[in-house]
């Protein structure tokens, strides 16, 4: 079981939790081929999607994992901060109407395990601003695991926005903790002090950073998030930075590719790179639906009420 | 008034070179005599056996909220926070919402300390209007009205234009400059020290460098125009070498540094804690260590309590939404003996300097010392006393410290106004 009523970061998790999740998943998959893609194991229980930065897969992907469940999902459109209502003011209220679990995505690190202090249902991080995305990372090493067999000793390149994408640090503590080799790839701008005290390795070249990788994580590059200021231009981003087929050619021949985000076509990866990724990508976000099932499935049954 | 004598007490006053069992005189208000077994005919005695007595603690870095934000804070919650603390006056900084930056302010802060305040306030005018850092306040004014320094607080005065007109205009008038060391662009969104923690917690960092570059064009006006700059507060190591270089080459440069920068670093963020939450941020214990040399060297001779009381609803939001600050005057001293006395690391007399004497002097105050002639402010402590910090039970309005339930030793027995109680027995007296 897990340790905490919340799952937060992967920062806080230790190995035989991790591979609970991701054992938990397989067990699970078998369902999704199934006629009935559905199981009763949360009938009753209430999970309330919390959105404040907009993100169509991840909330859709916690969306399908509750109907597989059969548990009731509240999808929470118009967001009461509008009112001045604060976070925690906001999960009381939905506690009060018996909600079990909230799902939070929220652009300031830290509002979701802030709010886990203050309530008594469980919360779920699907992503808060640099700090973490667990259920993502849960996601890629699964996919790894399932494919490949294996995580420990891989080769695995993080490439693209490691500042700030949420994603990118939960990849890299979820797969230094099950002893993959991790190489970042990013201009030194993207590159949040202190990284390379993570247990990886911190490359300014996608060249180095590739150099016979099993696998390879790019994340979406964009000029949010203050990324205007740190780089000239998308441009000579992608002229330095881009996965395109050349540098993918210094990786291993069956190297697997995943990718968190929407796709910037052109610029943390080719059209073409993106094109033979597909099959990954499309396993990628098959597992994300029965992993968040597993997540949401070892959250309910912790408390007791599964 | 009758006279009154601390009898038997161990009197330190750094600012005499004075640190045995003595005692202390006090007649009209003044410190009459210091010395050992004083026999005063007719004088209340005050058994001070056990106990410590030193100057009263001065503080060149308060925020009362009076006028502005009086649901942070009043002059009458600040200063009952104040004596509780051990002090015996205040410098407080501007309002956001009401800046000292015309003589209305300052002479209102004096009228309402004169009624309502426990100890001395002494106000601090803003550098620029609006402390937007663009156009000079009314210096010449701000210093007829009793303003005693001027500061734009937390906001840098980011144009070196700006702050070398400040600092030519503003000696003119005797009135000291308080530069925030940070340059703003650095800073950016930053919200804590940036370093591993930060990138740990996603959160948007702040360089040292900010403060660092700031720090460095201060030494070069000081040096260049001739004008002494007291930075408030600073928090980095190289700072501290940036300083130690000025002082060395005789730049008339000063600084001052907060008892949370000399006690925590920024694992204190961890869990997103808000009341880890403060500017300058906590930084490294590199950092840390560097500031305790530098104020058991003399190289940083003030410690300010920096001292900001904020609303819970201020504090309980999200990391990067949160007020800075901590509400410091009642743990100051305590958390400071306990944390860094008690330990070894700083000598009790370097400590009580930086808090007496040191402030008094960059202020151009009379006060901070024992010296016959002076105004009988002076604080008697209970070191050994043991206490828990109960932020429910504050004088000040703030709950936002981080000390909460810590057991800390150093607590005020008496504390003494122009030789009147304004605490005994550890409760406000006035």
């Amino acid at each position: 079981m897990l340790k905490s009523k919340d799952l937060l970061g992967i920062r806080e998790l230790d190995i035989p939790e991790i591979e609970l999740i991701l054992d938990q998943t397989a067990k699970l998959e078998e369902v999704s081929t199934r006629a009935v893609k559905k199981l009763p194991a949360l009938r009753g229980k209430i999970v309330a999607n919390l959105f404040y930065t907009p993100s169509t897969r991840t909330r859709i992907s916690f969306e399908r994992a509750c109907k597989a469940l059969s548990a009731d999902l509240i999808n929470i459109g118009q967001l009461p901060s509008a009112l001045g209502e604060t976070l925690t003011d906001t999960a009381l209220t939905l506690q009060a109407m018996g909600v079990d679990i909230i799902v939070v995505r929220h652009h300031l690190a830290g509002a979701p395990v802030q709010l886990a202090r203050n309530i008594e249902a469980s919360v779920i991080n699907a992503g808060d601003g640099a700090h973490e995305h667990p259920t993502q990372a849960l996601v890629d090493a699964y996919t790894i695991r399932r494919t490949l067999g294996r995580i420990e000793g891989l080769k695995v390149a993080l490439l693209g926005d490691i500042r700030h994408a949420s994603a990118a640090k939960s990849d890299l503590y979820c797969l230094v903790k099950l002893g993959a080799q991790v190489a970042v790839g990013a201009p030194s701008t993207l590159i949040p002090e202190g990284l390379s005290e993570f247990g990886c390795q911190v490359f300014h070249t996608v060249e180095e950073a590739v150099d016979a990788a099993d696998v390879i994580i790019t994340t979406r590059v964009s000029l949010d998030y203050g990324n205007d200021k740190l780089l000239p231009s998308l441009r000579e981003y992608s002229r330095f930075y881009s996965l395109n087929t050349e540098r993918l050619a210094l990786a291993k021949p069956d190297v697997m590719i995943l990718h968190s985000g929407a796709i910037n076509r052109g610029v943390e990866i080719t059209a073409t790179v993106a094109e033979r990724a597909r099959p990954h990508l499309q396993r990628q976000i098959a597992a994300g639906v029965t992993l968040r099932m597993a997540v949401l499935y070892m959250l309910a049954m912790g408390k007791g009420v599964a | 008034m009758k006279a009154l004598l601390l009898k038997g007490g161990r009197v330190l006053d750094p600012s005499n070179d004075l640190d045995s069992p003595a005692d202390v005189l006090i007649e009209r208000g003044l410190v009459a005599r210091v010395g050992p077994d004083i026999a005063a005919k007719g004088a209340e005695v005050f058994d001070c056996s056990g106990l410590l007595v030193t100057p009263g603690l001065l503080d060149t870095k308060v925020h009362l909220n009076e006028p502005g934000r009086e649901d942070r804070e009043t002059i009458a919650t600040g200063t009952r926070a104040a004596a509780l603390g051990g002090y015996t006056a205040v410098a407080c900084r501007s309002t956001q919402e009401m800046v000292m930056d015309n003589q209305t302010v300052v002479q209102f802060i004096r009228r309402r300390a004169a009624r309502d305040g426990v100890v001395r306030v002494f106000p601090i005018g803003a550098v620029t209007r609006g402390m937007s850092g663009k156009e000079l306040a009314e210096l010449g004014e701000l210093a007829v009205a009793g303003a005693l320094a001027v500061s734009d607080d937390d906001h840098p005065v980011a144009d070196a234009a700006v702050m070398r007109r400040a600092l030519v205009y503003s000696r003119m008038f005797e009135l000291p400059v308080l530069s925030f060391p940070l340059d703003p662009e650095l800073a950016a969104d930053g919200v804590m020290h940036e370093g591993r923690t930060s990138t740990e917690l996603g959160l948007p960092g702040i360089p040292s460098i900010a403060e660092e570059v700031i720090a460095a064009r201060e030494v070069i006006f000081a040096d260049s125009l001739g004008c002494h700059v007291h930075l408030s507060p600073v928090s980095s190591a190289d700072t501290v070498d940036i300083i130690r270089y000025a002082r060395e080459r005789g730049v008339s440069l000063s600084a001052e540094v907060t008892p949370h920068n000399l006690l925590l670093t920024d694992a204190a963020c961890e869990g997103y804690d808000t009341n880890a939450k403060v500017s300058p941020p906590l930084r490294t214990d590199a950092d840390r260590r560097a500031l305790v040399g530098a104020v058991a060297d003399g190289t940083v001779s003030v410690i300010a309590s920096d001292h900001s009381p904020c609303t819970v609803a201020e504090k309980q939001t999200e990391f990067a939404r949160a007020a800075d600050g901590i509400a410091g005057l009642e743990t100051a001293f305590a958390a400071l003996y306990t944390g860094l006395v008690l330990t070894g690391e700083l000598p009790l007399e370097r400590l009580v300097r930086a808090m007496t004497a040191a402030p008094a002097k960059v202020l151009g105050l009379a006060l901070g010392s024992l010296t016959p002639g002076y105004p009988a402010d002076v604080t008697v402590w209970d070191l050994a006393g043991e206490w828990t910090v109960d932020v429910e039970a504050f004088a000040s309005k703030g709950r936002n410290n981080p000390f909460h339930g810590k057991r800390l030793k150093g607590r005020p027995a008496a504390v003494l106004v122009g030789g009147r109680f304004v605490l005994r027995n550890g409760e406000v007296a006035v």
